[in-house]
C-alpha cells in the first residue's frame, strides 16, 4: 500500500463522513426534506470500492453520499440537490437518493430496492457488444439479495458472460430486520458462487476493500466475466432519518464502532508511516471548509423555477 | 401487407442502417418470434442482436434500460402484454422516472412492443387490453398500431424515438392483410381518420376499431347518417385535436374500447372531448367498453364480455334513435 492511496483513502472517508454528519443537522434544521439515508460507518466499504474499481461505470442504491463524493462529484453539487436548489446534480428533482452523473458514470440513486441491478447487466451488455473494456460496478445492500432483481442478474450476467461487478455491502440490516431472520444464507456470496467467483471481504478495512475491488477489476476486464464480493460492514445510523434504529442493542453497536474504518485507516497508516498527524489535520481542515462552502452554496442556491416541473420528463418535447 | 410484416420491415429496414439497434425478448431469436414477427432476423443479425432472453420480464426490460444508457437502442417484446406485469416496476418506476430523476441528465430511447386483447378462448390472464395502465403513466409514450401502416410507420417513429414507448399491438391483427402505401409525413402523435362522415364521430384502436368499421356500415344504412372514425394510434402524448375538429362537426360521439368499462381509457377521451366540446354536444356521449369482469374461456362467454360488431351497431343504432338521429 502507499502513501498517496493511503491520503486519498482519507481524504474521501473524512469528507465523507463529514458531508453526513453535516447532512443530518441540515435536516434536522429543516433544510432538507425526505428521506435521508446515511452511510456512517460504512465509509471503508463505499470508499475503497469506488477507488478500487477506477473508471467504468457504477450503479448504486439510494445510499448514495459517500459513493458520489469519492467519484469526484463536488460535494457542492451534492448538498444542492439534498437541500433539492437547481444546482443540484439532479436538478433537484432527485433528492438524497437519486444522485446522477453521467458525465461521471454514475447512474444512480436508485429507490427500488434491487431494482438497479438488471441496469447494470444491461449496460455491461452494451459495452461488451460496442467492444468498451473498462467494466461495470454494481453496489446493493444485503436486503436486495432476497429479490428476484438479484437472481435474475447473476443467472443473466453468467449467461452474457459480462463485465459486471456485483458488490454487496452487507450492513446485515434491511431496514429494520436482521438478515439472517429473512434469507437462508447468512455468507452472501455464498448464494452467487454457482454463478461466478464469489468472496466475502472486511468491508471496514478499507485497505482490504481497495485491494479486493482492484482485482475483480482485472478479472472482469481481462476474463470479460462477472464477480462478486461481499463485504461486511455496518452503518452506524438508522435507517433512514425516520425510523428510531433501536431493533439494535447498544452492545452491538457498540462492537461495530471499535472497527470503525477511519480509526482503523489511520491506525494502520500511522503505523505504516503512510500518513503524518500534520497531513491528517491539513486534511481536516480542508474537509471543513469543502463541507462549509457546500452548505453555503446549497443555501444560496436558487429554487426550481416553477416551469422546471415539467421539464425533463421527454428528451424530445 | 401483413400486419406482422409491417412491424418487421420496421425493425428490419432500421437495424440494417443503426447497429445500436438490437431485439430483446422470449423467444425472439432462433425461434422466430412467439407471433412471428422478429421471424429471420436471429439468422440476418445475429444472437448479439436479436438477443433470446430467459422467461423474467422484470430483467428484460431492466437489462434494456441499462443497454439504453450504454448507449444501445433497444426494442424488446413482451410476449404478451399481460406479462407486462411482472417487469411493471422496471416500466414505472425506472423506465418512466429515471430521466426525471436525474435532472433530464439521462435519455432513455427504448421501445416495448407487446399485443394485447381478447384473441380467442385464452382464459382470463391472457386476454387483458391496458391502455389505461400505461397511458396514466407520466414519462412513457403510447402507442398504438391498428392496421399495417400505423404498424410500420409507427414502430419505426418509436424506435427511433429518444424517449421511452409503450407500443400497443393486438394478438388478432398479426394475420390480417391490410392496404399499404406510403405516406411521406406520417405523425403518430397526431391520431389518425379513418373514414370521413358528418353525424357521429367515433374513437376507437386496435382490433375493436375495425369490428367499429363494419358495425359502422350497418349503422349508416340504419340510420341513413354518415359516421366519421378516428384511429387513436398516440394515448401518450394524448393529441385529440381531431377528434375536437370531428365533434364539433358531428355534435356526436362514440367511444370503443376492449378494455373493462371501469375506469378505462374512453374515461379520458370522454373528459376531454366534454371539458372542450361541451357546448357542440346534441348527446351524451356513449362508450361501448368490455364488461367489468376477467374474460372467460367459454367461447359464447367470452363473445358476450366484449364488444362485437353487431353489439356495437345495435348499441349506436338504439342510442342515436334516442338522441335525434
Amino acid at each position: 500500500m502507499n502513501k498517496s492511496l493511503a491520503e486519498k483513502f482519507y481524504y474521501y472517508m473524512k469528507l465523507g463522513r463529514e458531508f453526513e454528519l453535516r447532512a443530518k443537522e441540515e435536516y434536522m434544521k429543516g433544510n432538507i426534506g425526505g428521506f435521508l439515508h446515511l452511510a456512517i460507518g460504512e465509509e471503508g466499504t463505499h470508499v475503497g470500492a469506488i477507488l478500487g474499481f477506477g473508471n467504468g461505470e457504477f450503479f448504486v442504491h439510494y445510499r448514495d453520499h459517500v459513493y458520489a463524493i469519492a467519484r469526484g462529484i463536488s460535494p457542492k453539487l451534492l448538498m444542492a440537490e439534498l437541500f433539492g436548489k437547481i444546482t443540484g446534480v439532479s436538478k433537484g428533482k432527485g433528492g438524497s437518493m437519486h444522485f446522477y452523473s453521467s458525465k461521471f458514470n454514475f447512474y444512480g440513486g436508485n429507490a427500488i430496492v434491487g431494482a438497479h441491478i438488471p441496469h447494470a447487466v444491461g449496460l455491461a451488455y452494451a459495452k461488451k457488444y460496442l467492444g468498451k473494456s473498462d467494466g461495470v460496478m454494481v453496489a446493493f445492500g444485503d436486503g436486495s439479495t432476497n429479490s428476484g432483481n438479484f437472481y435474475e442478474s447473476l443467472n443473466l450476467a453468467a449467461v452474457y458472460q459480462v463485465p459486471l461487478l456485483f458488490f454487496c455491502e452487507n450492513n446485515y440490516y434491511a431496514i429494520g430486520t436482521r438478515i439472517d431472520r429473512v434469507s437462508a444464507f447468512k455468507d452472501l456470496y455464498k448464494k452467487a458462487k454457482d454463478y461466478m467467483i464469489a468472496i466475502q471481504i472486511d468491508g471496514m478495512d478499507v485497505f482490504e476493500v481497495y485491494r479486493a475491488v482492484s482485482l475483480a477489476k482485472e478479472y472482469i476486464q481481462e476474463e470479460g466475466k462477472p464477480y462478486f464480493i461481499e463485504a461486511l460492514t455496518y452503518r452506524y445510523e438508522s435507517h433512514s432519518m425516520s425510523d428510531s434504529g433501536d431493533y439494535r442493542s447498544p452492545r452491538e453497536l457498540k462492537i461495530a464502532k471499535e472497527k470503525d474504518p477511519i480509526d482503523n485507516l489511520l491506525k494502520k497508516a500511522f503505523k505504516e508511516s503512510l500518513l503524518t498527524k500534520e497531513f491528517v489535520e491539513e486534511i481536516d481542515r480542508k474537509v471543513e471548509i469543502e463541507i462549509e462552502e457546500a452548505v453555503e452554496f446549497a443555501l444560496n442556491s436558487k429554487e426550481p423555477d416553477l416551469e422546471e416541473l415539467y421539464k425533463d420528463i421527454f428528451c424530445e418535447d | 401487407m401483413l400486419y406482422r410484416d409491417a412491424l418487421k420491415k420496421a425493425i428490419d429496414e432500421l437495424m440494417e442502417i443503426d447497429d445500436t439497434i438490437v431485439i430483446l425478448g422470449e423467444d425472439v431469436g432462433f425461434y422466430g418470434g412467439n407471433y412471428r414477427v422478429t421471424d429471420g432476423l436471429f439468422s440476418k443479425y445475429g444472437e448479439k442482436r436479436v438477443i433470446d432472453t430467459p422467461i423474467a420480464e422484470n430483467s428484460i426490460v431492466g437489462n434494456a434500460i441499462g443497454m439504453a444508457f450504454g448507449g444501445l437502442r433497444p426494442v424488446v417484446e413482451i410476449m404478451t402484454v399481460n406479462f407486462s406485469l411482472l417487469a411493471y416496476d422496471q416500466i414505472v418506476n425506472q423506465l418512466a422516472k429515471i430521466r426525471y430523476m436525474s435532472g433530464g441528465d439521462i435519455c432513455i430511447p427504448l421501445t416495448i412492443r407487446m399485443p394485447q386483447g381478447v384473441a380467442k378462448q385464452l382464459a382470463a390472464q391472457h386476454s387483458q387490453s391496458f391502455e389505461r395502465i400505461f397511458a396514466s403513466i407520466p414519462g412513457l409514450k403510447v402507442f398504438t398500431a391498428s392496421d399495417s401502416i400505423t404498424a410500420y410507420y409507427g414502430l419505426k417513429q418509436a424506435i427511433l424515438s429518444d424517449d421511452p414507448v409503450i407500443f400497443l399491438e393486438h394478438l388478432l391483427l398479426y394475420s390480417q392483410d391490410f392496404l399499404f402505401y406510403e405516406i411521406n409525413d406520417f405523425d403518430i402523435t397526431k391520431q389518425r381518420i379513418v373514414k370521413s362522415g358528418e353525424n357521429i364521430t367515433l374513437v376507437s384502436c386496435l382490433k375493436i376499431l375495425h369490428d367499429s368499421l363494419e358495425a359502422v356500415k350497418e349503422v349508416e344504412k340504419k340510420l341513413g347518417i354518415t359516421v366519421e372514425v378516428i384511429e387513436l394510434t398516440s394515448l401518450s402524448p394524448l393529441n385529440l385535436d381531431l377528434v375536437y375538429e370531428s365533434v364539433k362537426k358531428t355534435k356526436r360521439l362514440v367511444v370503443v374500447s376492449e378494455e373493462p368499462k371501469t375506469g378505462s381509457f374512453t374515461s379520458e377521451i370522454i373528459t376531454k372531448v366534454m371539458e372542450n366540446c361541451f357546448y357542440y354536444l346534441d348527446a351524451p356521449p356513449l362508450r361501448i367498453t368490455a364488461e367489468d369482469t376477467p374474460t372467460p374461456y367459454n367461447r359464447k362467454l367470452e363473445l358476450f364480455s366484449i364488444p362485437t360488431p353487431d353489439k356495437i351497431a345495435t348499441k349506436i343504432i338504439n342510442w342515436g334513435r334516442e338522441h335525434g338521429l
